[in-house]
């Protein structure tokens, strides 16, 4: 039981590694790996970045993007490796696409259509008649008018 | 939109809404649509699990119907799912292959002699390299595939008796008289 345990324990430790151990030749290839995990959802517990799980799926991913990199790949060559295997998903940002058009020109397409809305009450607003008044009525307004006039001059 | 109808505009959207938010209540956030479905199988080569000289790759599955399951000891999943897998081989409706996925290959064949084993073949991809290419997220996922060893469907998640009598077996039966 107890080995089942400490073999549990140094698996789970075996797992949480960190992108430290990764050496690349160049500073152009550790900053394409960063930047690759950092927009890639790891599959298994979908909130987090391949960078940031600790999934065991993740860090064999990690394994396997690392020797893609290395080898010379470009970020294309490794986000069309991912996407042939796991689908558009498994990009943070989905590619532009008519079956994607709604996610990117959604929110503008609800502003456009709230700006309409609003063009719309305003104008109408606007374009409303100037209400008539009596003869009676002017005359009690202009009273007002004066009265407050007075005040202020008064005060 | 006529003046009088004009009370109604709030209702309709919430109808609308609510029609979404039902149908997201039946949707599975796990069950990822596979890029491979109507793509031919990744070529692999695997060692067998019973025989760890030989191999078998996909070349060797040509020319027959046969579901692909993806399976482990350490997956929980996989073991609510093994008698069914055991029924259906007994039923020999459809020849199934298993791929090993990451696992100790001991506790592999405990498994499959206490379990019983439905498989034609077991192979083992010690590294997950072959998953990783068949796009494997979670054990088990199950591929369905065809003569012409194209993907034809995919399934995350345990098979389960009624999704195999009413989908699976069925599309078995009509890909088996395609050429």
């Amino acid at each position: 039981m107890l080995a089942t345990l400490l073999l549990a324990l140094s698996l789970s430790l075996h797992a949480a590694t960190t992108l430290e151990q990764f050496k690349f030749d160049t500073q152009r290839q550790t900053d394409d790996f960063r930047e690759l995990l950092g927009q890639m959802r790891c599959l298994v517990c979908q909130n987090e970045s391949l960078a940031a799980s600790n999934a065991d799926l993740a860090q064999d991913l990690r394994e396997e993007l690392y020797e893609q990199v290395a080898s010379g790949k470009s970020k294309q060559d490794v986000i069309d490796f991912m996407v042939a295997r796991y689908g558009d998903f498994v990009l943070y940002k989905p590619p532009l696409r008519p079956s994607t058009y709604l996610i990117w020109f959604g929110p503008i397409l609800l502003f456009v259509i709230g700006a309409v809305v609003l063009a719309r009450i305003l104008r109408r607003q606007t374009s409303l008649p100037e209400p008539t008044l009596s003869e009676e009525d002017r005359k009690r307004a202009e009273a007002l008018l004066e009265s407050t006039d007075s005040d202020t001059q008064s005060s | 939109m006529k003046r009088s109808m004009k009370f109604l505009l709030p209702l309709a959207v919430f109808l609308g809404i609510a029609v979404f938010l039902y149908r997201g209540l039946s949707i599975d956030p796990h069950a990822i649509p596979s890029p491979l479905i109507d793509k031919p199988l990744p070529p692999f080569e695997l060692p067998l699990l019973n025989q760890p000289d030989k191999t078998l790759s996909n070349r060797d599955l040509l020319g027959k119907v046969y579901l692909l399951n993806v399976w482990a000891t350490w997956c929980i999943s996989c073991r609510a799912e093994h008698p069914t897998l055991v029924a259906l081989a007994r039923s020999q409706q459809v020849d199934l292959y298993g791929i090993d996925w990451k696992d100790d290959d001991a506790a592999a064949t405990v498994w499959l002699n206490q379990l019983g084993d439905p498989f034609q073949a077991v192979m083992v991809d010690k590294k997950g390299r072959t998953a990783i290419d068949l796009g494997v997220y979670g054990a088990p996922e199950t591929f369905l595939v065809d003569k012409k060893g194209v993907v034809r469907k995919k399934y995350a998640g345990a098979l389960t008796p009624s999704l195999l009598n009413d989908e699976i077996l069925p599309l078995v039966r009509q890909l088996r008289t395609e050429s």
